[in-house]
C-alpha cells in the first residue's frame, strides 16, 4: 500500500510538472536569470545522474565495472559513435569484466 | 518502420531514423528498470504502473531506489519530483514549437521527457522538430512500457541485471545525453561542479538529496554568474540548503 501511495503521488506530481511547462507564459522564459538556470539545469542533473548511476550503491561511493563501462562510453562518444553503440559498448564492457570475476 | 509516408523530404527520414534509434536504445533500458523494480520489492503491476503513469526514466529509478532502499514515501516522492522538474523546463522550451491545445496537452505533456526534447530541439525546422518529438516520444512510450513488462516478468529468470551490464548501460545513456551539452565552458563547469557536489554528499545525506543539491548548483550558476568561471566551487561539505533564491 505504501508503494501504491508513492507511485500515485509521484505520478501525479510528475504529470503536473510536465503539464506546467506548457502553461507558463513565454515572457517568463525570457527573463535572463530564468533562462540561464533553464539552460544549465539539464547539464547539472545529467552529470549528477551519471555519478549516482556509476559510482554509488545506496549511500556508498563505489568503484566497480560500471566505471570501466563509462570510460568506454566516453571513448565511443569521442569517436562520435551513435547512441545505441555507446550504450551497448558500456554494457558489454561491464558484463565482460564481471564475467572475469570483477565486481 | 512507417518511414516512407513522405518521399519528397529526405530529412524527414533522417529525423524518424534518429527518433527511432533513440527510442530503441532507451526502451532496452526499460528492461533494466522492470527487473530492478521487481528486485527492489515492487510487484509487476506496480512496476508497469510506474512506467505508464510516471514515465520519466530518472524519476522512476529515483522512486524505486529510495523506496527499495528503505526510504520513506516523502523522500521517494521528493527525489522523483525533483528529477521531474526538468520536464517543466522542457515544456517551456517546447511550448512555442508544439503549441498544444485542449486535450492534446495531455499526451504532449506525458511525452515530454529528456529524449523527446533532445531530438526535437536538435532539428532545424518547425515540422521536423514536431516530428522528432512525436516519433521519439511515442516510440519510447510504447517501447519503454513493453520492455518494462519484459524486465519485470523476466527479472527473476534473468537474474541480476548487473550480469548484463545494464547498470553500466544506464550510466552510458546518461553520459550520452549529457555529452552534446558539453560544447561550451559553462555547462562543463556546471556538470563538473554538480557531479562533485553529488559525489561528496552521497555518503553523508539520505538517498535523493545529492541530485537535488546538484540541481541547486545550476541555480547558483545561473543566478550568480558574476563569480566568473567557478570550476571547483565550495570544496567544503556544507550542504547548500536554501541559501539560494
Amino acid at each position: 500500500m505504501t508503494f501504491w501511495i508513492a507511485i500515485i503521488g509521484a505520478s501525479a506530481i510528475a504529470f503536473a510538472l510536465k503539464f506546467g511547462g506548457y502553461t507558463v507564459p513565454p515572457a517568463l522564459l525570457e527573463k535572463p536569470r530564468v533562462s540561464r538556470v533553464t539552460t544549465l539545469l539539464p547539464a547539472a542533473l545529467l552529470a549528477a545522474l551519471v555519478v549516482m548511476q556509476t559510482f554509488t550503491t545506496g549511500s556508498q561511493l563505489v568503484l566497480d565495472s560500471r566505471a570501466a563501462g563509462l570510460l568506454v562510453a566516453a571513448a565511443a562518444l569521442l569517436l562520435r559513435a551513435p547512441f545505441l553503440v555507446v550504450v551497448v559498448a558500456a554494457a558489454a564492457t561491464a558484463a565482460g569484466l564481471r564475467l572475469l570475476g570483477l565486481p | 518502420m512507417a518511414a516512407r509516408t513522405d518521399t519528397a523530404d529526405p530529412q524527414r527520414k533522417a529525423v524518424i531514423r534518429q527518433g527511432l534509434s533513440v527510442a530503441i536504445a532507451t526502451s532496452l533500458y526499460g528492461v533494466s528498470f522492470g527487473a530492478l523494480s521487481v528486485a527492489s520489492g515492487f510487484t509487476i503491476w506496480q512496476t508497469c504502473a510506474i512506467s505508464l503513469l510516471l514515465f520519466s526514466g530518472g524519476s522512476q529509478f529515483a522512486l524505486i531506489g529510495v523506496l527499495g532502499g528503505g526510504g520513506g514515501i516523502g523522500a521517494a516522492i521528493a527525489a522523483s519530483s525533483l528529477l521531474g522538474v526538468r520536464n517543466t523546463l522542457y515544456g517551456f522550451q517546447l511550448t512555442t514549437t508544439l503549441k498544444p491545445r485542449g486535450l492534446m496537452r495531455i499526451p504532449t505533456a506525458q511525452m515530454t521527457i529528456d529524449e523527446s526534447t533532445a531530438v526535437a530541439i536538435a532539428q532545424e525546422t518547425l515540422p521536423h522538430r514536431r516530428l522528432g518529438f512525436w516519433v521519439t516520444g511515442l516510440g519510447i512510450y510504447a517501447g519503454w512500457n513493453i520492455m518494462t513488462l519484459v524486465g519485470a516478468l523476466a527479472g527473476n529468470a534473468i537474474g541480476d541485471p548487473k550480469t548484463y551490464g545494464l547498470d553500466a548501460a544506464a550510466s552510458a545513456a546518461f553520459l550520452a545525453l549529457l555529452w552534446p551539452r558539453l560544447h561550451r565552458r559553462e555547462p562543463v563547469a556546471v556538470a563538473i561542479a554538480a557531479a562533485f557536489v553529488a559525489a561528496i554528499l552521497v555518503p553523508v545525506t539520505p538517498v535523493g538529496i545529492p541530485v537535488i543539491a546538484a540541481a541547486l548548483v545550476a541555480v547558483a550558476f545561473g543566478a550568480f554568474r558574476r563569480l566568473g568561471d567557478g570550476d571547483s566551487t565550495a570544496p567544503d561539505t556544507t550542504a547548500p540548503t536554501g541559501d539560494t533564491t
